[in-house]
């Protein structure tokens, strides 16, 4: 076993150079985290518009219904393409991937440098869509007809998509090579941190899907700039086709964001609680990879109101229910690790068991959705768009948050644990329940999504209150949650400059990126030793 | 697992059986799926509850006293591995089948459309459903003289199929009151009926498929009257 040993900086070249030229795995992921995080901020302050607007009848905030649906795509297609994804399997899998499998680098350090530059290009891409006089309103799923008709800006999506799915598939080459090739000598499969395997399922994933995405849009370029038909019935193409090959992309990528999320969770409570995970082998090989295997054949939930042919959304049904058992799976297991744990309560902590919750709450309010019948009247109501913000946008964030607390002290040395990380934590986590929850009650009584007005329900009452003061109750929780993600983000600023000094390893945790380097580590991490691990080792083996 | 026997058999009997008239009563899709919304509640409540109490408990009774202190849960031996694994999967495989079955039986009664239904045909635009009617009457649903969406009438003594397409891009044709919608689209028909049996003045029919600038707006009441009313309301849109 190597000791932690301190290595040279890096030459001297200018730190700006040094930062965008980086092909170290550990600059290139926080280089994911500032992208993430920049656009978390402008997606959210997006959604901040859109539940201004909503919050009483009529048009308030927004001058046309184009600006209203232009700001929607852009905090749909920002949050989940730009910030989750991104966040996950960008930032936490660069910084912390190689660590913990004792690795020096990835597999392919330039190529790695070289999708983080794609990313920062899509995001700019993207940004632009604020200055162009028709910026894309298509939402982020972009369906055709609208799409291809629209006078908007379709190729800024197709070209921003094309981008990240490019960036993405390097980096899971990247980080599949690395993680089969570049493993500490002895270290088993058995005996991979949770996060890994859940980085490397959501990079199968994308691999395999990405490519029907790409697919998808290009084809909708086609139709739009080069008179093509493939989704125009008039010329025997069909609207359906389209929606088919998003699906069919988009529902593994909401495992490519809630599996990495997952893993967080189980290193940050494995570790706080210091106890193994519980029944690891189960929850790697049937709960990540039977989500895997599933993922693939349940695509036509979201379009069971589309006019598929019954059969399919039958069977589809069945399959979508069978989701539960993997993912019912992982989360015994991840209850399992509490038991008999000791537990230690930090920010890390708090976030991770308020996560717990949020899949609860999530995962549940799917099990209606997964039955078509049921879904023939909540589909495209806020009752939808509750249920896969809980699941997708709270759960996968808030696992992010547990990871970046958790890992903060690894990545400056210091803590970001403090009172403004308590308050902005409770403000968080009061706020995203006052704000989804009412969005459920009235997405059963039938509030559609994507609508800037309701007049058609102004007398309409629910429990004896107006759709509009459901409205008001989440417009208030969306600006407690804004309130909190702003102390939070001072938080990290300041804690990353002046936060409280941190020792290397202060959660006492068993795994390689704790154990074997430096806070923050130099280039080759591991100093000058190789990491060797035995037979024995396990990165959650506390009670020996 | 009988209910989902019950459903298949009935999948079956009714491939077989298409073309001859079912002697069935006519059924009430909204009051059903009321019904299984009621049933997954409890469902997903129970299951809610359970892991909540066995999450908090845990969350507290499981604290560190010490900073040195670790957890002390053992190792699984390969058969409590294998059960802990399988039978839970049990468990949930059961549940899923018996949620299965019964929103089969549900979908049944959405999807099958009874003999006597009156056949209305919708035709979707930006921004404005049409409707035409067994006599040809045109029912235009846009915007009226007093600036305000249109009601459209239907009779409550016959049960009313839609059969929708639409000459742009998507839309959807939306019914919360009845609990149901479906997708519209250019180049293919779909269905959906509804039992108007009850009386009301107050359903809304929107659209829920996202189709640009006033998809917002794109409503109109929904009213199901007696005969005399709803004939007298067809034949003054057909003098219009």
């Amino acid at each position: 076993m190597s000791t932690p040993t301190t290595t040279a900086g890096h030459a001297a070249t200018p730190a700006w150079k040094e930062w965008i030229l980086t092909t170290d795995h550990k600059r290139i992921g926080v280089l994911y985290l500032v992208g993430a995080m920049a656009a978390f901020g402008v997606a959210g302050l997006m959604a901040l518009i859109i539940r201004a607007e909503q919050m009483q009848l009529g048009m308030q905030i927004v001058t046309s219904g184009t600006q209203y649906n232009g700001f929607l795509y852009f905090h749909g297609a920002a949050m989940i393409l730009a910030f989750l994804i991104p966040g996950l399997t960008g930032f936490a899998a660069n910084y912390f991937l190689p660590l913990m499998i004792g690795a020096r680098d990835v597999a392919f350090p330039r190529i790695n440098a070289f999708s983080v530059w794609l990313f920062y290009f899509a995001i700019i891409l993207a940004l632009l869509s604020f200055v162009v006089p028709d910026a894309p309103d298509i939402m982020w799923t972009g369906y055709p007809p609208y799409s291809i008709t629209t006078s908007a800006n379709t190729s800024m999506y197709v070209f921003t998509v094309h981008m990240l799915g490019f960036s993405s598939i390097l980096g899971a080459v990247n980080f599949l090579v690395t993680v089969i090739y570049m493993r500490a000598p002895g270290m088993g499969w058995n005996q991979l941190n949770m996060f890994v395997w859940t980085t490397v399922a959501a990079f199968v994933l994308q691999l395999v899907f990405i490519p029907v995405l790409a697919a998808a849009v290009t084809l909708l370029l086609f139709d739009k700039y080069l008179g093509t038909h493939f989704y125009d019935p008039s010329a025997g193409g069909d609207v359906l086709l389209y929606q088919n090959l998003f699906w069919f992309y988009s529902h593994p990528a909401v495992y490519v964001i809630f599996l990495p999320a997952v893993g967080i969770l189980y290193d940050v409570i494995a570790t706080m609680a210091k106890n193994r995970v519980f029944n690891y082998k189960a929850a790697v090989y049937v709960g990540i990879w039977g989500t895997v295997g599933i993922s693939g054949i349940v695509w036509i939930h979201h379009l069971y109101i589309s006019g598929m042919p019954d059969w399919i959304r039958l069977g589809h049904m069945v399959t979508t229910l069978l989701i539960s058992v993997p993912v019912g799976i992982l989360t015994l297991s991840l209850w399992g690790t509490l038991y008999k744990g000791a537990i230690t309560y930090n920010t890390a902590m708090m976030y991770a068991a308020s996560c717990l919750y949020l899949i609860l709450i999530g995962g549940l309010t799917g099990i209606p959705l997964a039955l078509p019948s049921m879904t023939l009247h909540l589909s495209e109501t806020s009752y939808v768009h509750a249920h896969f913000h809980f699941i997708m946008a709270l759960f996968s964030a808030f696992a992010l948050f547990a990871g970046i607390y958790y890992w903060f002290p690894k990545m400056t040395a210091r803590y970001a644990d403090g009172p403004l990380a308590t308050i902005s934590f409770w403000l968080n986590f009061v706020g995203v329940n006052v704000t989804f929850w009412p969005l459920f009650i009235i997405g059963k009584e039938g509030m559609p999504r994507r609508y800037w007005d309701y007049e058609m329900f102004k007398d309409v009452k629910v429990m004896g209150f107006y759709f509009e003061q459901f409205h008001m109750v989440a417009t208030i929780g969306a600006f407690t949650i804004a309130l909190g993600m702003l102390l939070q983000t001072i938080n990290f600023i300041y804690a990353a400059f002046a936060g409280k000094p941190a020792p290397t390893n202060p959660w006492n945790s068993k795994s390689l990126e704790w154990t074997h380097t430096v806070s923050p580590p130099g280039p080759g991490n591991f100093g000058d030793t190789d990491v060797v691990v035995d037979e024995n080792w396990s990165p959650y083996e506390y009670s020996k | 697992m009988r209910k989902l026997l019950v459903a298949m058999t009935g999948l079956v009997g009714g491939v077989m059986l298409s073309g001859q008239a079912f002697a069935q009563e006519i059924r009430n899709p909204a009051e059903e799926w009321e019904h299984l919304w009621d049933e997954v509640m409890l469902d997903i409540t129970v299951i809610g509850v359970i892991m909540t109490i066995a999450a908090v408990v845990m969350l507290i009774k499981y604290r560190a006293t010490s900073p040195e202190q670790v957890g002390t849960a053992k190792k699984l031996t390969t058969v409590q591995s294998i059960s802990f694994a399988l039978i839970p999967a049990s468990i949930f495989m059961a549940d899923d089948f018996y949620l299965a079955a019964n929103g089969w039986t549900v979908w049944n009664a959405y999807r099958r459309v009874p003999e006597n239904a009156m056949e209305v045909k919708v035709t979707a635009y930006q921004w404005y459903f049409e409707f035409e009617f067994p006599d040809g009457t045109i029912a235009d649903g846009s915007v009226g003289d007093d600036d305000k969406p249109q009601a459209i009438k239907l009779p409550s003594d016959q049960p009313v199929v839609f059969r929708m397409t639409s000459e742009d891009v998507l839309h959807s044709f939306g019914l919360p009151d009845y609990r149901v919608k479906e997708d519209i689209m250019p180049g293919r028909i779909t269905y959906i009926w509804i039992n108007t049996a009850k009386e009301q003045n107050t359903a809304v029919l929107q659209c829920a498929e996202f189709c640009g600038d006033s998809h917002s707006q794109m409503s109109n009441p929904i009213h199901t009257v007696p005969r005399d009313e709803f004939d007298a309301w067809l034949a003054a849109k057909a003098d219009e």
